[in-house]
């Protein structure tokens, strides 16, 4: 049992960081250019020249995973920024209110946005504003808010029956002050793991937007658009469609295990539950 | 890709499979086509989506006179027809015993309802300029129309074979958009909305009967799905296949037949001619030196297509090769842009959804990259690119294929969207007006071809192929797209 | 108790008003005009402006987002620029394929995870759990519609057992129209299937935490007959609860896969509407998406009103 903890935890750091290591290394190296096409080259297997081929332009499929793991990533990143920069202020709120006006807005509101289909309404505003990374980040951004203020909420109101938060308000501290000096840092653990999870869905939803046409623009590689630009090609060249679904699958497979590794090392509740 | 299992094991499913094969075979007379596009409705009279034509064009619904295989216009429900020597009263006899699919007979009082209908002030034909040139037309007896123009048109009897100016009755028009009433071969049986449209034989058809007894156009966008679909056997035909890079695939597949025509589609690079920058005829010529077609064909368009060097179907009689004057060059391409003092553009690059376009995008942004112009790649979807693009003009560079018949007199209209404005283009394009002799035409349409391939006015890519793929089984189909249609009219079955 | 049913009345009234608010304003502002889009390149401006006409898209915004939602509350969803058909009727017959899709990737999720759950509980620290919940997060990572390519690439082209898609109509037999639900069923169920059985195997152990258990066990119960008499029974509460969940979901989130496997399902509808911008279809299926997710959060929310009493206090 105790062996198992750590295990999840290496394993799905481990993964993960192979694709952090790649993507940040994309930003200053990769094997060969992705924005250069060399259409004879194309559809080659795998080679000294190159590792794993190169796709239906030419171009280096290494390469070209590499810069999709920064897109993928920094996509995903901000999306759940946005979600905790929004989520988490709204969800200490309406725990400080526990059972007021505010509280019940929030919660309405949360309610309300989840009742939205959200990958149609992803497509909308894609449709609105033009697909772009950009607005990829915004859907997915939005579709976040309400998990945290949610997850902050919950977590937030099991800290407000804590003594010391007790002492905190005899000693005339106002909620704002309670709420960031003393809920946000107890509840920390907690969004981390939320983070992690949210990440790992930002990456299949990034995936899923690009595969529809709506999320990274080209030239810019994005692992969703790599396998929809490939797949009719995967009786003749597998790797272009395999390798991209791979990268996706290896990265939120990472962020999964990490989100529970990091859920049973730093929740000892839970642990004592499992 | 390998057969993945194989071995005895299957057998059991294999037992299953080909009972479902013995039972295709033992309908030789029904056909699946593919469709990549849905159409909106089924009234090519009121939408200008080619999906409509391409299931009820020469199926459903038949217009005067029809285009052919071969891009030639012959009559169809007119037997025949005289034209008065000043060009402009055109007499038509129609076929006898002609009857809509609701049992009404076709008569002349139809044709006029029909062609007054589309040209009414209040129409809603997408191509209203067809009929523009009509004064009047008249029924002189049940099966002869009187049509008198205001100016002579040596194109109006093409224009009446178009899949606007098919004939309808007034008692079924209401209903038209989805539950079309015509007079051909195929009667309407049912649209299963985002699936598929049948259609099944027409017993009370006027003319010779067709081979098939059903037909059913199945609507599949994706080009994986419709690539699954023909491997799978769920499809007879897709004349229209996106997928090109697969052809070879079923080339190499006994049980397949590629069909590769000709298109009227003049592909090239739109170029706002009126934008920044853009309005230096030196950077357009850059721009044409820097786009190297060849890779844009084979990367694009996995080989299926003809560079084009003007606006002009290669297939025409009068067509010129100018390809040589926009050679693929980037040393002279940097030259120039360094003359004209345009070394760090960037340019917008909206593109709209097939894959001529999407792919040619990315190929081209490569290609200018090299010589140093950098772009702003927008993917949009056809309303987007009608609105942005070919309504507003905001735009630097387009990828788009004008798929219209012998349109290279849109160059003289200055508000068209690329906002190429050259007097002398337009003077020549009053002149072909004028001409009638056919050697006078040659001259002016060559020199036409010249002048705007001269100017650099838009980049001149490729003529679009058309990629069809078929059961090995299937004759008939059309190999070229002189209009955009699926006429299964001689479409049979072979053992 | 009354109070509390008006209180949540009044709260679900003003939901679907700002819901109708924020799609009506969305839909305004996609760019593209329908007209101008149905009749394409060559179309002169009257030519235009009659379709308009004809397809009601005149009057100011406040009038026509009045029309929109005076039309709904009588029933009516207006009638799709494109099919020139009531939307009620498209929606109708996309939810025939659509139902049945989510229902049968449902109950595959469940048939698949309830057993996988309840076994990997019972071997809790075993190696029989990790392979099993290794597989789970394996299940959840992988994108359901790269899933779907593969099951077409093996099962449709090499193979040919199922057809590589489309939809044969419930009016050409019920078998013909499972067999071409089952692929895209089967590829919406696994991460369905994954994250149910992570649920069930935590809910079980949860359960089996409890002292009435250990009772049980105490007095002599197997463990075979507590993990089925008492730890399943209780187990399926939050189950059931994320089925639930999941159902919506799959109503309208199966627009990827319903495009892998071209089928007409209501996904579908939206997305085309989107594209050739059958702003009606969109807004009125949205609409109704929406009112039904508010409608069971609302139902919800009653029934724990009526079974927890302090909720209703704290309204």
């Amino acid at each position: 049992m105790t062996a198992r903890l750590p295990l999840t935890l290496v394993v799905g750091l481990a993964l993960t960081a192979v694709f952090v290591a790649a993507a940040l290394l994309s930003l200053v190296w990769t094997p060969h250019a992705v924005e250069s096409l060399n259409i004879a080259a194309r559809l080659q297997p795998a080679s000294a020249e190159h590792l794993l081929g190169t796709d239906h332009f030419g171009r280096d499929m290494l390469s070209m995973l590499m810069v999709g793991a920064r897109t993928s990533i920094a996509v995903a990143i901000v999306a759940v920024g946005i979600g905790m920069a929004l989520g988490v202020p709204l969800g200490l709120l309406a725990a400080a209110n526990h059972g007021g006006v505010i509280d019940d807005l929030v919660m309405r509101g949360n309610d309300l946005v989840f009742a939205f289909p959200a990958l149609v309404i992803a497509i909308l505003i894609t449709a609105v504003f033009g697909p772009s990374a950009f607005n990829a980040i915004l859907a997915i951004g939005i579709f976040n808010t309400p998990v945290f203020a949610r997850v902050t909420r919950g977590g937030a109101l099991a800290v407000w029956t804590q003594e010391f938060i007790l002492a905190a308000r005899v000693s005339g501290k106002g909620v704002v002050r309670i709420s960031l000096e003393h809920i946000l840092p107890n509840i920390a653990s907690l969004l981390i793991v939320q983070g992690t999870i949210q990440f790992s869905l930002g990456i299949l939803a990034e995936a899923g937007l690009s595969y529809v046409g709506l999320g990274a623009q080209p030239p810019l590689p994005s692992w969703g658009r790599m396998l929809a630009d490939s797949q009719t090609m995967i009786s003749f060249a597998p790797h272009l469609a395999v390798l991209p679904g791979l990268a996706i699958i290896a990265t939120v497979l990472g962020l999964n295990l990490t989100g529970d590794g990091l859920r049973d090392h730093l929740d000892p509740r839970l642990r004592r539950r499992r | 890709m390998k057969q993945l299992f194989s071995g005895p094991a299957l057998a059991t499913f294999a037992a299953a499979a080909v009972m479902n094969v013995s039972a295709v075979l033992a309908a030789q007379t029904s056909i699946t086509v593919g469709m990549q596009l849905e159409p909106p409705n089924l009234d090519p009279t009121g939408g200008a989506a080619a999906a409509i034509d391409e299931v009820v064009y020469a199926n459903v619904f038949e217009g005067l006179t029809r285009y052919q295989a071969d891009g030639s216009v012959a009559p169809a429900l007119a037997k025949s027809w005289t034209i008065s020597d000043d060009g402009l009263v055109y007499t038509f006899s129609l076929h006898s015993g002609v009857k809509f699919h609701d049992g009404s007979a076709m008569d002349a009082e139809d044709v006029k309802f029909s062609l007054d209908r589309a040209r009414a002030e209040d129409s809603t034909n997408a191509q209203k300029r067809l009929f523009t040139g009509i004064a009047s037309v008249d029924a002189v007896d049940a099966l002869t129309v009187k049509i008198t123009l205001s100016n002579p048109d040596g194109g109006f009897i093409t224009n009446l074979a178009w899949g606007d100016a098919v004939i309808v009755a007034p008692e079924s028009i209401e209903n038209a958009k989805t539950a079309p009433v015509g007079t051909g071969p195929f009667t309407f049986s049912r649209w299963v909305q985002g699936d598929r449209v049948e259609l099944a034989r027409n017993p009370d058809y006027w003319g010779d009967a067709v081979a098939l007894e059903k037909a059913t156009f199945k609507f599949i966008s994706d080009p994986t799905a419709a690539f699954a679909a023909m491997m799978a056997g769920d499809i007879d035909a897709f004349p229209g296949y996106p997928a090109p890079e697969t052809l070879p695939q079923f080339e190499a597949d006994p049980r397949f037949r590629v069909i590769v025509g000709s298109t009227e589609g003049e592909t090239i690079l739109s170029t706002n001619n009126k934008a920044e920058n853009l309005s230096d005829v030196r950077v357009r010529q850059a721009i044409a030196h820097a786009i190297d077609r060849q890779a844009i064909i084979d990367g694009a368009m996995f080989g299926y297509g003809t560079p084009i060097g003007t606006h002009f179907a290669p297939h025409h009689p009068d067509y010129v090769d100018l390809t040589g004057g926009s050679a693929h060059d980037p040393a002279k391409a940097r030259a120039l842009l360094k003359e004209a003092g345009a070394e760090n553009l960037t340019l917008s690059l909206k593109l709209p959804p097939p894959s001529y376009a999407r792919r040619g995008g990315e190929i081209i942004a490569a290609q200018l990259r090299e010589v140093g112009i950098g772009t702003e790649i927008e993917n949009l979807e056809w309303a987007q690119w009608l609105e942005q693009v070919f309504r507003g003009k905001d735009f630097d560079l387009t990828i788009v294929s004008h798929t219209e018949p012998m349109d290279i007199g849109i160059y003289a209209n200055p508000d068209y969207y690329f906002q190429y404005d050259s007097a002398a283009f337009q003077g020549l394009i009053e002149d072909l007006k004028l001409a009638t002799a056919p050697a006078d035409r040659t001259r002016i349409l060559q020199a036409a071809q010249k002048q705007i391939a001269g100017d650099y006015v838009n980049g001149y890519l490729f003529q679009l192929a058309r990629t069809g793929v078929a059961n090995a089984r299937i004759n008939g189909l059309w190999e070229n797209a002189p209009t955009q249609a699926n006429d299964l009219t001689g479409v049979s079955w072979s053992d | 108790m009354l109070s509390y049913i008006l209180s949540r009345l009044v709260a679900l009234a003003l939901s679907l008003v700002v819901a109708s608010l924020v799609i009506f304003v969305m839909i305004e502002l996609v760019p593209g005009d329908p007209a101008s889009f149905m009749l394409g390149l060559n179309a002169a401006p009257d030519t235009v402006a009659a379709l308009r006409a004809e397809l009601g898209l005149g009057g100011s915004p406040v009038e026509r987002y009045l029309r929109w939602v005076g039309g709904m509350l009588q029933g009516d969803f207006g009638t799709s620029y494109t099919y020139r058909a009531p939307v009620a009727e498209l929606v109708t017959a996309r939810l025939a394929v659509s139902l049945p899709l989510a229902l049968m990737a449902l109950l595959l999720s469940t048939l698949i995870a309830i057993p996988v759950g309840l076994y990997a509980a019972s071997r809790r620290g075993r190696p029989g759990d990790w392979s099993v919940m290794g597989l789970t997060q394996l299940g959840i990572a992988i994108p359901n519609f790269w899933f779907a390519m593969i099951l077409v690439v093996i099962f449709a082209i090499n193979l040919r057992w199922f057809s590589a898609g489309g939809f044969p109509g419930w009016d050409q037999g019920i078998w013909p129209s499972l067999k071409a639900l089952t692929l895209p069923a089967v590829a919406l169920a696994l991460p369905q299937a994954s994250i149910l059985a992570r649920v069930m195997r935590s809910a079980v152990l949860e359960v089996l935490g409890q002292d009435y258990i250990r009772t049980a066990r105490a007095k002599g119960l197997s463990r075979r007959r507590t993990l089925t008499d008492h730890a399943l029974r209780n187990a399926l509460i939050p189950v059931l609860t994320i089925i639930g969940l999941q159902f919506s979901f799959l109503i309208a989130g199966a627009i990827i896969i319903e495009n892998v496997f071209f089928l007409p399902g209501l996904g579908r509808l939206v997305f085309q509407g989107i594209t050739q911008r059958d702003l009606i279809v969109v807004e009125s299926v949205v609409m109704l998406l929406v009112f039904a997710v508010i409608l069971v959060n609302f139902l919800v929310d009653i029934a724990y009103g009526l079974a927890d009493p302090r909720l209703r206090r704290r309204s």
